[in-house]
C-alpha cells in the first residue's frame, strides 16, 4: 500500500552522467522491496507539469537522524527532471510510494545474474543484497552507452562475485552491449536465474538469450507514465498472462517486473490482432 | 503542495456548519465533488490514498459491451498545463465491470456514477439495461464522445439527432430512479444546441465537458507524439474553455443539473464552475499528479464557501449569472433615510446642569 508523502531533500548528488537523491519521507522505507518505484511531483505547486516523474527506488533507511528516506537515481531529460535536479537539502518534494510489485525472491540459495542498462541498475543493487542475505550466488553484468553513463559498479563489485562492464564506445570494460557477454557468463557461472533492468531493446535482448537456457528471467520495465497508481492507462505493454491470452497490462501496478518471457517485446507499441479485445480499424474514443 | 495533502485519508471534513448536499435530478448526493470519468478507473486504486465513500461520488472509466485493448502506446503527452491522452477505451467489458468494479463500489458504501460508451444507440440501450437492479448505482454518465460506426464513424456528441437517440435509447432502459447525464464534447460550434437535444431527449442532466482534441507532434521522431495522432487535451490548460460551457448552458437551460469539469486543480476553481452554474464537479486529471486531490477540493471548496458567507452549497450554485450585489458605501445616511430612534437619543455628560 503506497503513501503520499511530502518529503524533505537531504541530499542531491552528481553520480557519473546522474543525479542521486536522497528524500526524508517518513513511512515510505519500511514498506519498500527492491524492484519497486516512486513517483514524484516535479515544478512545485503552482506548476504547469501535471504529471509525476518515476523512478526505480535505489535505496532506503528505514531510520536514521532524519527519520526513513528514499534514495532514487535520475537523468535530466526534460523539464521536469531539470527541475528536480535544481533542487536543494530541505526544498520539499511531493513522493507516492512504494508503487508497483517489486522483483520476487528465489526460495533456494540459486545463483543469480543481474543485468543493468544505464542507471536501471539502480533497484538491482538493492536486489543484489537482498539475494546475497539468502544465500544466492550474484553476478552482475552493467552496460552503458559511456563510463560516465554506468550507475553502481563500485557497489556491484562489493556484493557480487563477479562483474562485466560493457560500453557503446569502449570507454570502460567490454566494447559493445551487455548481449555480447551475457550468454558465456550466463553459461561460465551457471546462472539459474536472471533479473534485468534498463532500456527495452537490452530487456528483449536479456529475456530472449536466458529464454534460450530456459532460465526465469525477471524484468523491470521503463514505461512512459501519468500517474503511476493505476489509473490513468498509459504505460500499459502486451503481456502474456497465465492463460495463454495477451493483454496490454499497466506496467505500474501489474509491474514494473515481469517475467521477460511474457513480455512481447516486438508487438510494443503496437496492437497485435490477438490481444484482448484488439481495436479493429474502426475503433476510436478517448 | 498545500499542507492538506499531507492529512491520512479520512481525516478531511467539510466545514461545520456548510450544508455541502447537492441535488443532481432526483438523487441527493452529500457533497458535490466526484471523480471525473477516465481519471479514478473504478475506485480502487484511489481507495488507498482516500475513503472513496467520502466523495459524492465516483465516475467510473467509461465501459463498453465489450472487453476492449485500447490503443497502441505512447498513449499520452505531458502539454503546458495539462495531457493529451489517447487511450480507446481500455476496459473489462461490462459484465467483468458489473462483477468486480460495480460490486466493488457498492461494497464500500460509495455512490457509483457509471460511465458507459458505445459504437451504436444499440450498444448504449444494452449496456444501460445491464445496469438495471445494480446495488450502488447512484446514476450513469453517457460518454457520447464516441464514434458512431453507423454513420462513417461521425461522434455522436458532435451531432444533436445522434447525441438524442443514444439519450432516448439509455433513457428507455434506465431504472427508475437513476438520473441520466449526457458528457457533452467542447469539440462543437454550439455546445447549447447539443445540450438542448440531449435535454429534449430526456437527458436528466449534463455533464460538462469531454477532452478537446488536441495534437502533439515530437521534434526528435518528427512524427505525432500519440500511436493514435490525436488525443484528448485535459487538464488545467482547458478550464476557461470549460467554465465558458457551463456558463452558456446554464444559461440556456437554468434549470437542468449540471457536472462540470475540466481542469479542475483546487477548491477555488470548482467554485468558479459552481457560480457559472454546475450542481458538482468532477475533478479529472489532477488526480493523477495528485492521488488525494478529490478530498482536498472538497474540503478546500467548503473553506471558501464559508469564507464567503455561504451557509448552503447550492446557494452558490449559478451565482454568477445575478447581477452584482450593491454594496451601499459607508458615510452618511443617505437624504430621505428615516433616523432610527436611537441614533437622535439625546446623550448627556458628566457635569452638566
Amino acid at each position: 500500500m503506497p503513501v503520499q508523502v511530502q518529503g524533505e531533500v537531504l541530499s542531491i548528488r552528481k553520480v557519473g552522467a546522474y543525479n542521486a537523491m536522497t528524500v526524508v519521507a517518513p513511512g515510505m522505507a519500511e514498506l519498500t522491496r527492491p524492484g519497486h518505484f516512486v513517483a514524484v511531483q516535479v515544478g512545485g505547486p503552482e506548476s504547469s507539469m501535471l504529471l509525476r516523474r518515476a523512478f526505480a527506488i535505489y535505496d532506503v533507511k528505514e531510520r536514521g537522524v532524519y527519520g526513513g528516506t528514499v534514495e532514487f537515481i535520475f537523468a535530466v531529460h526534460g523539464k521536469g527532471t531539470a527541475w528536480l535536479a535544481a533542487r536543494r537539502p530541505q526544498d520539499k518534494l511531493d513522493l507516492v510510494g512504494p508503487l508497483g510489485k517489486p522483483f520476487r525472491l528465489p526460495a533456494q540459495p540459486v545463483t543469480a545474474t543481474l543485468v543493468g542498462g544505464g542507471y536501471g541498475s539502480a533497484p538491482l543493487l538493492p536486489l543484489a543484497t537482498a539475494l546475497r542475505e539468502r544465500g544466492c550466488r550474484v553476478d552482475f553484468v552493467l552496460g552503458a552507452g559511456s563510463a560516465d553513463r554506468l550507475f553502481g559498479q563500485l557497489d556491484a563489485k562489493r556484493i557480487a562475485s563477479s562483474i562485466e562492464v560493457t560500453t557503446d564506445d569502449g570507454s570502460l570494460g567490454h566494447r559493445g552491449r551487455v548481449s555480447d557477454v551475457l550468454p558465456q557468463l550466463l553459461d561460465r557461472t551457471g546462472a539459474e536465474v536472471v533479473y534485468a533492468c534498463g532500456p527495452m531493446a537490452m530487456l528483449k535482448a536479456v529475456s530472449e538469450q536466458a529464454a534460450a537456457r530456459d532460465l526465469p528471467c525477471q524484468v523491470a520495465v521503463e514505461e512512459s507514465m501519468a500517474c503511476g497508481i493505476g489509473v490513468c492507462m498509459t504505460c500499459v505493454l502486451p503481456v502474456v498472462g497465465d492463460d495463454g491470452l495477451t493483454r496490454l497490462v499497466r506496467s505500474c501496478v501489474e509491474g514494473p517486473v515481469f517475467l521477460g518471457d511474457r513480455v512481447r517485446w516486438n508487438d510494443i507499441g503496437s496492437l497485435p490482432p490477438d490481444v484482448v479485445g484488439s481495436l479493429n480499424a474502426a475503433g476510436g474514443g478517448h | 503542495m498545500s499542507e492538506l495533502t499531507l492529512r491520512p485519508a479520512g481525516d478531511i471534513t467539510p466545514m461545520p456548519g456548510i450544508d455541502m448536499t447537492t441535488r443532481l435530478a432526483s438523487v441527493t448526493f452529500p457533497n458535490p465533488v466526484f471523480t471525473a470519468s477516465g481519471c479514478a478507473a473504478a475506485g480502487q486504486e484511489l481507495d488507498q490514498f482516500f475513503d472513496v465513500a467520502e466523495l459524492g461520488g465516483i465516475v467510473t472509466k467509461s465501459i463498453m459491451m465489450a472487453p476492449r485493448s485500447g490503443r497502441a502506446t505512447p498513449r499520452m503527452a505531458e502539454t503546458p498545463s495539462g495531457m493529451l491522452n489517447s487511450i480507446g477505451l481500455q476496459g473489462p467489458g461490462i459484465d467483468a465491470f458489473l462483477d468486480k468494479d460495480l460490486s466493488w463500489l457498492s461494497h464500500r458504501g460509495a455512490r457509483a456514477v457509471v460511465s458507459i460508451a458505445g459504437g451504436t444507440v444499440d450498444d448504449y440501450a444494452k449496456l444501460t439495461a445491464k445496469l438495471r437492479g445494480r446495488p450502488g448505482l447512484a446514476m450513469i454518465e453517457v460518454n457520447i464522445s464516441c464514434p458512431n460506426v453507423e454513420d462513417r464513424g461521425q461522434v455522436f456528441a458532435c451531432d444533436p439527432h445522434a447525441s438524442a437517440a443514444v439519450i432516448q435509447a439509455v433513457k428507455r432502459a434506465a431504472p427508475t430512479g437513476v438520473p441520466v447525464f449526457a458528457k457533452l464534447s467542447p469539440d462543437v460550434t454550439d455546445i447549447v444546441s447539443i445540450a438542448q437535444a440531449c435535454v429534449g431527449a430526456g437527458a436528466d442532466g449534463l455533464s460538462l465537458i469531454n477532452t478537446l482534441l488536441g495534437m502533439v507532434i515530437d521534434t526528435d521522431t518528427l512524427r505525432p507524439a500519440l500511436a493514435g495522432v490525436t488525443g484528448g487535451l485535459s487538464g488545467p490548460a482547458i478550464r476557461p474553455v470549460a467554465v465558458r460551457c457551463v456558463w452558456q448552458v446554464r444559461q440556456a437551460l437554468p434549470d437542468v443539473p449540471i457536472l462540470g469539469m475540466g481542469g479542475i486543480r483546487t477548491g477555488l476553481d470548482a467554485l468558479e464552475f459552481v457560480l457559472a452554474g454546475a450542481n458538482a464537479v468532477s475533478v479529472g486529471t489532477t488526480v493523477f499528479g495528485d492521488p488525494r486531490a478529490p478530498v482536498r477540493v472538497l474540503d478546500e471548496l467548503a473553506r471558501a464557501l464559508a469564507d464567503r458567507g455561504f451557509e448552503r452549497f447550492e446557494d452558490a450554485i449559478g451565482l454568477a449569472h445575478k447581477p452584482p450585489v450593491i454594496h451601499v458605501p459607508e458615510g452618511p445616511d443617505p437624504v430621505g433615510d428615516e433616523p432610527t430612534p436611537n441614533e437622535h437619543r439625546p446623550v448627556s455628560f458628566e457635569g452638566e446642569a
